[in-house]
């Protein structure tokens, strides 16, 4: 009886917390500003301009933890959120008020096509994130996995292209060929296994490793059951 | 031709001729006499004939050229060095009698002593009833086994006529087109995205026809001075084979705020070969021994990208003379 008072209270107040002025402009003053310049306009040498970028990208560099960045020298990788869901959204509808820019992008990857997913994948996004999407390297920069990145997040990515990442505009990859990519990595994130060791899933180095050790092991066997210990 | 022939007859006559016995230097056996042991010599005849089979199994495999036999290749030559190590372990242990020795060497001095070790030598492989047939044995698994070996040295294809290493489809006027065939029009290549693009009407299979084409800003080149009208607008072709082994290069790293990010390039997955597209294709890291040859560009009236001409050197995998041919048409 309570509870549901007290939950009843809450409902009641809902309305007017989300009622309240975007705290996104104070967000931004206090986490964004050092880098990024006063309304996105960008620090030369230190962080780039955010006009323009548009609620998509802001949304992806929010949303994986990519910003706020510790040093502008360090690669963003995907790290604990600093903002809640609320922060999030005033913060991005008050980066996109900056410039007119992509809005973030609402993928529908169950329209797509795994085959044509792999296919997609394998041809733009392989070369760096491997065919199983679990990352890898490029020289100078270290390629993420995508494991955790939810179908949004892998489209804005796409659009945008952070960091070393090339972008992929709709005349290069149409929206419709973004959504099978997008369902071939939800697929990656879970292959569906026939059976033995998948080994991670990563490709033919750990294989190769195993395969290597079974024929150190192998060979040592053989070297004792030919040879002879000799004593001293 | 027939030094050939008086080879084969020299090998076969020193392999069939009998030589009579090397007198011994003194009637004592040191190593006991002892009976042949027959079962064991002929178990080793049997293991290097088998390995020296499976050994010559690998060429006929090899010139019969269908993928599904790939797997017999490796059974052959797997098998054939088996064999042959499992003979040697019969010969090692049953055959020749063995002695372990744990004495310092003797000073050279004493040459009675030395005689005394080929004698001993000698001795140990007396009780081998059959010893030039597992001699004969032996080496044709070893012979065939390096046969087997030097085989796929078939597959580097024509020792003289190396034309085809060079010729590519490009010429000046071809279109480029995407791997649908429609045909790239220039405004529509834009920065930070990087597009693989291949010849109209031409064979894409061919190591010299795909392409990686990027826009980069026309301040950032830096080609050499007879390069300078090879990107119109700042768009650059390369070939997309590395060269150092010939992967695709399906990297393009491209910074979002150059001033704190690694400088564009592109990079080969296989072993990181890193190249720069500002550059002409110059190495910045990797193995790859030179640059990616480059492909120069011209937009027609309509606005579409052509060929300006082939590309700047020899495409795909590097190898002894490359960097002195060009690419032909």
């Amino acid at each position: 009886m309570r509870r549901a008072a007290l939950i009843l209270a809450l409902l009641a107040l809902a309305p007017q917390a989300s009622a309240q002025p975007p705290q996104g402009a104070a967000l931004y003053a206090e986490d964004c500003v050092k880098c990024h310049g006063a309304k996105g306009v960008g620090v030369p040498g230190v962080g780039p301009p955010l006009r323009g970028v548009g609620a998509g990208t802001a949304d992806f560099y929010l949303r994986t933890g990519y910003m706020p960045l510790g040093s502008p020298h360090e690669q963003p990788y995907r790290k604990r959120v600093l903002f809640d869901e609320r922060q999030i959204v005033s913060l991005v509808r008050y980066v996109a008020s900056f410039g007119s820019g992509p809005p973030i992008p609402q993928p529908h990857p169950e329209h797509g096509n795994v085959a044509e997913g792999l296919h997609l994948f394998t041809e733009h996004c392989a070369g760096c994130h491997q065919v199983v999407a679990r990352g890898g390297v490029v020289t100078g920069a270290r390629v993420p996995p995508l494991t955790r990145a939810s179908p949004v997040e892998i489209a804005e990515a796409v659009r945008a292209g952070p960091y070393v990442m090339p972008a992929f505009t709709k005349s290069a990859l149409s929206d419709a060929q973004l959504d099978s990519i997008i369902r071939y990595v939800e697929y990656a994130k879970h292959p569906s296994n026939v059976g033995g060791w998948g080994i991670g899933f990563v490709g033919p180095v750990p294989e190769g490793m195993v395969t290597w050790l079974i024929a150190a092991v192998a060979l040592v066997a053989i070297c004792t059951a030919i040879g002879r210990r000799v004593s001293g | 031709m027939s030094k050939l022939r008086d080879w084969l007859i020299a090998g076969g006559v020193l392999l069939a001729g009998r030589r009579p016995p090397r007198p011994r230097p003194t009637s004592r056996r040191i190593v006991e006499a002892r009976d042949p042991n027959t079962g064991s010599e002929l178990l080793a005849t049997v293991l290097f004939l088998g390995a020296a089979a499976c050994a010559l199994a690998f060429p006929f495999l090899y010139a019969f050229d269908v993928p599904a036999l790939t797997q017999l290749l490796g059974l052959s030559l797997g098998l054939a060095c088996m064999l042959l190590a499992a003979g040697l372990v019969v010969v090692g242990k049953r055959v020749v009698v063995t002695e372990e020795l744990e004495e310092p060497y003797p000073p050279p001095a004493r040459v009675w002593e030395q005689e005394e070790v080929v004698q001993i030598v000698e001795e140990s492989t007396d009780s081998i009833s059959r010893k030039r047939f597992l001699v004969v044995a032996g080496g044709a698994a070893v012979g065939s086994l390096g046969i087997a070996l030097i085989t796929p040295a078939a597959s580097l294809g024509p020792v003289l006529d190396m034309d085809p290493f060079f010729r590519t489809t490009w010429k000046r006027g071809r279109r480029l087109v995407d791997e649908h065939g429609k045909p790239f029009r220039a405004e529509a290549i834009e920065q930070q995205v990087f597009y693989t693009a291949y010849p109209e009407h031409g064979d894409r299979e061919e190591i010299g026809a795909p392409l990686i084409v990027v826009r980069l800003e026309p301040a950032e080149l830096q080609l050499p001075a007879e390069r300078k009208d090879w990107a119109p607008e700042g768009i650059v072709a390369y070939s997309k084979i590395c060269t150092h082994a010939g992967c695709a290069v399906s990297e393009y790293r491209v910074p979002t705020f150059a001033p704190v990010e690694p400088k564009p390039a592109l990079v080969c997955p296989c072993h990181y070969s890193t190249f720069d597209p500002a550059a002409a294709g110059h190495v910045l890291f990797g193995p790859a021994g030179r640059p990616l040859p480059q492909l120069p560009l011209q937009i027609d009236a309509a606005g579409h990208l052509r060929a300006g001409g082939n590309f700047s050197g020899a495409v795909g995998p590097s190898w002894w003379g490359v960097r002195n041919r060009k690419a032909k048409p």
